[in-house]
């Protein structure tokens, strides 16, 4: 038993790092998201170019290839351009996270009825309040469920960043596993885990109660 | 009030407005009839900017929201449209009501953050509105909580409530169970009575001929007759015009 709490709390300790980058991506990557989503639904062909090529080589590539990327490809392009591996991890998870986003809140904004902007239109309102004040309340409420999802998915995509030896949830079980020939670290590690999933979907569900009011 | 010159507007190869010319003046109601597909809710959406006309005048209180000279169309900016549309009110076939909002606050919307009015005032203005349409207990309640015709009633408060010299409807009941028609034709009767411009684009004829000055039987993109209802159904110039509305009255009584 004591040697269980033990290999627990060093896999714990992988777990601030697990948080650290899934809270950081999720901050960084839901505005990120909506501004490109902004851009994408906008009348700048250039804006609409731009952010059509972003979701597609983002969405179009594994994620592991992405990290690579930006850790040891971005280094030779720009000599001296080298970041920490937590950095280039969250760089990348942000922008990875962000160009799902886009298309998520895109698909939200343009899902929205065209009889609610002309009916905005005939009462006087510009396009910047019908957005705040009409779409955008609508398209949060429709934009929860898939953006549960990804939030679902970024929890176990953390575990990539194994791959850069930073020292998270699944690093440090395998580490034990490895030293002490034991299969309990990564019990450990999957209810970890599925208690963080479990934390993520009653944080969704409460939002969308919320949201759940008008209909 | 609102006047039309030559107003034209084509989509692609399609014309579905063809110099179109008719004006609508101060307390007076005019019911726009006509088959599917002959240009109705186009015309009411080009008085109020959801279309561009492709060409022609059309001013609002003399004002011009597009004005062709010598051939040409003359540019008017974005906002001075906006601004002279604020003239117009108008009630849509399918509500558009804001399903995220109360009754209430899809009333006083537009007076908040376009009129900028006080919150107090507006509630006061909102719950007078709903009384005037007879909903005062729905005041709270979102749309889709509401019936087809207690949606309607409140699409209609909400186009009133920023005050409009003039109110477009197309098809206001048309989306609407036989059973609903009744009260919503009710509001815009009262509305007929308090001598409110209107512009009535509906298929209920007889309706139509109860409430209005005068009728304007569209077909194929132009203003086939404009004449009064007693005239238009007993005995319209055009013999198009008998066989459409025998039909019409064939079908809905
Ligand atoms: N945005 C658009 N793009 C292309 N064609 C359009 C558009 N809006 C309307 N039309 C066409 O213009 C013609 C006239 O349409 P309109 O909606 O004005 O007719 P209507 O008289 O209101 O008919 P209804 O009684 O069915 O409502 C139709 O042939 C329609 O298909
Ligand atoms: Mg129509």
């Amino acid at each position: 038993m004591d040697y269980f709490l033990q290999s627990a709390g060093y896999i714990l300790k992988g777990c601030t790092i697990t948080l650290k980058l899934f809270f950081l991506t999720i901050i960084f990557s839901l505005p990120l998201g909506f501004a490109g989503a902004m851009a994408k639904t906008s009348k700048v062909k250039i804006l609409i170019y731009l952010m059509e090529a972003y979701t597609s080589i983002v969405r179009g590539t594994p994620l592991l290839l992405q990290i690579f990327f930006v850790y040891y490809g971005l280094p030779i392009i720009f000599p001296g351009f080298r970041l920490q591996r937590f950095n280039a991890a969250l760089l990348t998870f942000i922008l990875n996270y962000g160009a799902y986003f886009v298309e998520i809140f895109r698909g939200g904004i343009q899902s929205i009825d065209k009889g609610q902007y002309e009916a905005s239109k005939v009462l006087g309102m510009s396009y910047f309040q019908t957005m705040r004040r009409i779409i955008l309340p609508q398209t949060i409420k429709r934009v929860l469920p898939p953006i549960a999802n990804e939030a679902i998915t970024l929890v176990k995509d953390t575990a990539l960043v194994v791959v850069l030896g930073i020292g998270e949830i699944l690093r440090n079980s395998k580490e034990i596993v490895s030293r002490d020939f034991t299969i309990s670290p990564f019990i450990i590690a999957a209810l970890l885990y599925l208690v963080l999933n479990y934390g993520v979907v009653l944080f969704f569900k409460s939002l969308e109660k919320r949201y759940s009011v008008y209909d | 009030m609102i006047e039309t010159i030559n107003l034209c507007k084509s989509f692609g190869d399609l014309q579905v407005l063809k110099d179109v010319s008719f004006s609508i003046n101060k307390k007076e109601i005019i019911s726009v009839i006509g088959p599917s597909g002959s240009g109705k809710s186009t015309l009411l959406r080009c008085l109020i900017d959801l279309e561009k006309p492709t060409s022609g005048t059309i001013l609002i209180e003399g004002l011009p929201i597009a004005e062709e000279i010598n051939g040409k169309q003359k540019f008017i900016k974005e906002s001075v449209i906006q601004k002279r549309c604020r003239k117009l009110g108008m009630v849509f076939q399918n509500f558009n009501l804001y399903p995220h909002k109360t009754s209430l606050e899809n009333i006083i919307e537009a007076p908040l953050i376009v009129a900028k009015i006080d919150k107090k005032s507006a509630i006061q203005l909102g719950e007078e509105l709903l009384h005037r349409v007879g909903l005062e207990d729905k005041r709270d309640v979102y749309p889709a909580y509401l019936s087809g015709g207690q949606k309607q009633r409140v699409a209609i408060a909400r186009a009133l409530a920023m005050r409009p010299d003039v109110m477009l409807f197309d098809e206001p009941t048309s989306a609407l169970d036989p059973e609903l028609i009744g009260e919503v034709l009710t509001v815009i009767k009262e509305l007929a009575h308090e001598h409110m411009t209107m512009l009535i684009v509906t298929h209920e004829m007889s309706f139509a001929r109860e409430v209005s000055d005068s009728i304007i039987f569209m077909d194929h993109g132009r203003i086939l007759e404009k004449t009064s209802p007693d005239k238009m159904y007993s005995n319209p110039d055009h013999p198009r015009i008998k066989t459409f509305l025998d039909k019409m009255i064939f079908k809905t009584d």
